[in-house]
């Protein structure tokens, strides 16, 4: 028998009983629709989260003081208690290794910051030029903090759009004087809105040089630096080199932490992966119960078109091509609603696309091919079981109705 | 051609055995026309289906065209019924989702005759037993005895040699009935050997051999000299 032949039998035998064709691809596009949907919102989180570490910056080392075993963030680090703080020396010396592009040293304090009788409280972040292109952040008016030697600290500040929206209003802000703390300052820029990235604002944040604000707050020490590698490639090496470089300055005393984004961002990609995984595989469970339904509707028609199957061993059908007959039934049943439930689940995606734009939702390549995988295999597996057993029948029996 | 040699068939009803068929002999050559009569449960149809390999004789022996077929497996038993024999049954058996054209190219299909041959024959046996404007109905939309008139053209699209019909009039009036069995006897004039089973003894008596069967075993033979 050819195999167009057989195709097209099957066609007939299922469109013969459009009610229960309908159902049982119903019931396996629901299977596949929601492995896709499903693994569509965990793939979409995990692109979440690792956008939210990228827009910190690619290639990112951070040095921070203080020892911690673990890496991650402990509590002597929060409190400041370092046996010995990282100067601004020791972030450029950073800068001897070949594989360092460029630093940018950080400082985190609060002060008040006023414009006439306007007044508020704000972080202030004290940086150099660099930590512009490091942090990915973009100048909405003027200019970033200016190029040059960080020891000098010049009397100009960044404000983020929120502060400058704040203070200033719809009036130009750049040129204009502020009050941080008891100093003056220039506005030379305004960054560009960002929302938040990990934890930190950059919309509330006000930047000055990273001289200023040891003037300001009048402390030498630094609270990061953070290193942009030449490359991916070379982040363990930045790492060992930046490491090479604290240990010499702080006489052969290990007091700094280096961590990498990639490994943070390693760890989020692996669990939110499993948990992607996972959530596809517990959709997948509701292929098998389709495959069971199949498999019962199977019965069903085996022993409705018992005549049926007589006939065709009459005819000169063997057992195995009846038995195929059967099996490209199921074939294709299975392949039509993985194809009606890739629609379904592209559709829900979209729609969730739609509803939660942060999110970007689409479905991964591989759960979408384990999906239809799964779903060709369940209804072929289920039935094995009624192909054979129509295979089997007696011609006689058969023929009877028996 | 046929040769049964001491065939017998039983089965277990219970924990009885039942002989349906003991100890029968008989050989049918092509362009025979026998007809096998009987009271029901004489084992008549059991014979029939013996001869068209649906059934297997539990002893004895069955020679097809000097091949023995009852050693045959599934696969080659069902390729001999595909290329040698042809049914022709009470109930029609037409699968009911399938036009007159379709269910008269079935047996084609499943032998994997080439398309445009199919159609070919298809359109010749469409004439050949005035179906040309019922072809593309479905068999609920035809009379009983156009749908025993695609049974016959479905039998016979793959040039049987045997032709076996099971009561082929028991379903259709009488007129019906005459026209369905000249198409049959046409059969015999091509050198086709039809075997028909029946309880109507004025059927029957039309057929060059008359076989009467009682408790599973050949009574007496009549050879007629003429159809009549």
């Amino acid at each position: 028998m050819r195999l167009l032949d057989v195709a097209q039998f099957a066609t007939g035998s299922l469109r013969g009983s459009p009610t229960r064709t309908l159902l049982m691809m119903l019931a396996m596009s629901i299977g596949v629709a929601a492995v896709v949907v499903l693994t569509a919102l965990g793939e979409g989180a995990r692109r979440y989260v690792v956008g939210q570490f990228s827009s910190l910056g690619t290639n990112l080392v951070i040095v921070l003081p203080g020892r911690t075993e673990t890496a991650g963030v402990g509590p002597g680090i929060m409190s400041g208690q370092t046996p010995r703080e990282i100067t601004l020396d020791d972030a450029e010396a950073l800068l001897r290794s070949p594989v360092i592009k460029r630093i940018a040293p950080l400082t985190i304090g609060s002060a008040s910051i006023s414009r006439g009788a306007l007044n508020r409280e704000v972080v202030v972040a004290g940086s150099s030029a660099d930590m512009l292109g490091i942090r990915h952040m973009s100048m909405a008016v003027g200019e970033f903090l200016p190029a040059g030697d960080i020891h000098e600290g010049a009397s100009v500040c960044v404000l983020g759009n929120q502060i400058a929206r704040e203070l200033f209003g719809n009036a130009a802000a750049v040129g204009q004087w502020v009050r941080i703390g008891d100093r003056r300052v220039r506005v030379i820029g305004i960054l560009s809105s960002q929302g938040e990235s990990m934890g930190m604002r950059t919309d509330e944040l006000v930047i000055v040089p990273v001289a200023t604000s040891h003037q300001l707050f009048n402390t030498s020490g630094l609270f990061r630096v953070l290193i942009e590698a030449k490359s991916r490639d070379v982040i363990e090496q930045v790492v060992r080199d930046a490491e090479e470089i604290m240990v010499a300055r702080h006489s052969g005393e290990k007091d700094v932490t280096v961590i990498t984004q990639d490994a943070v961002l390693q760890t989020f990609d692996r669990i939110l992966t499993a948990l992607t995984m996972a959530v596809g595989g517990i959709a997948a469970i509701s292929l098998a119960v389709a495959g069971v339904l199949i498999m019962n509707v199977m019965l069903i028609a085996v022993a409705q078109r018992v005549k049926e199957i007589g006939l065709l061993k009459a005819l000169g059908a063997p057992g195995k091509r009846i038995r195929n007959l059967f099996f490209a039934e199921a074939a294709l049943l299975s392949a039509i609603g993985s194809v009606a439930g890739l629609a379904l689940g592209y559709a829900g995606s979209f729609v969730i696309g739609r509803i939660y734009p942060m999110l970007p939702v689409s479905p991964p390549w591989w759960a979408v091919l384990a999906a239809v995988a799964t779903a060709l295999g369940a209804g072929i597996l289920f039935s094995v079981w009624p192909a054979r057993r129509a295979a089997k029948l007696d011609p006689v029996a058969a023929l009877a109705g028996r | 051609m046929i040769e049964l040699n001491q065939v017998s068939r039983s089965f277990t009803v219970g924990d009885q055995q039942v002989a349906a068929l003991r100890g029968i002999d008989l050989s049918i050559a092509a362009g025979d026309y026998v007809s096998i009569m009987g009271p029901s449960g004489s084992g008549k149809s059991t014979l029939l289906n013996l001869i068209g390999l649906l059934d297997r004789p539990s002893s004895g022996t069955y020679k097809l065209d000097g091949g023995n077929v009852t050693a045959l497996d599934d696969v080659q038993q069902a390729r001999v019924r595909s290329e040698k024999i042809g049914f022709v049954f009470q109930s029609f058996h037409l699968v009911p989702r399938l036009t007159a054209a379709m269910n008269i190219e079935l047996p084609m299909i499943l032998a994997g005759v080439d398309p445009a041959e199919r159609k070919e024959r298809v359109a010749k046996l469409v004439e050949n037993y005035g179906l040309k404007d019922r072809a593309d109905h479905r068999p609920d939309q035809l009379s009983g005895g156009q749908r025993q008139r695609v049974a016959i053209a479905r039998a016979t699209s793959m040039n049987p040699a045997v032709l076996l019909a099971d009561e082929p009039t028991g379903n259709l009036d009488q007129t019906t009935g005459k026209e369905v069995m000249a198409l049959l006897e046409q059969l015999v004039e091509r050198k086709v050997a039809l075997v028909l089973v029946t309880h109507d003894p004025v059927l029957g008596g039309r057929a060059h051999r008359q076989i009467h069967m009682v408790d599973g075993e050949i009574v007496s033979e009549n050879k007629a000299t003429g159809v009549s």
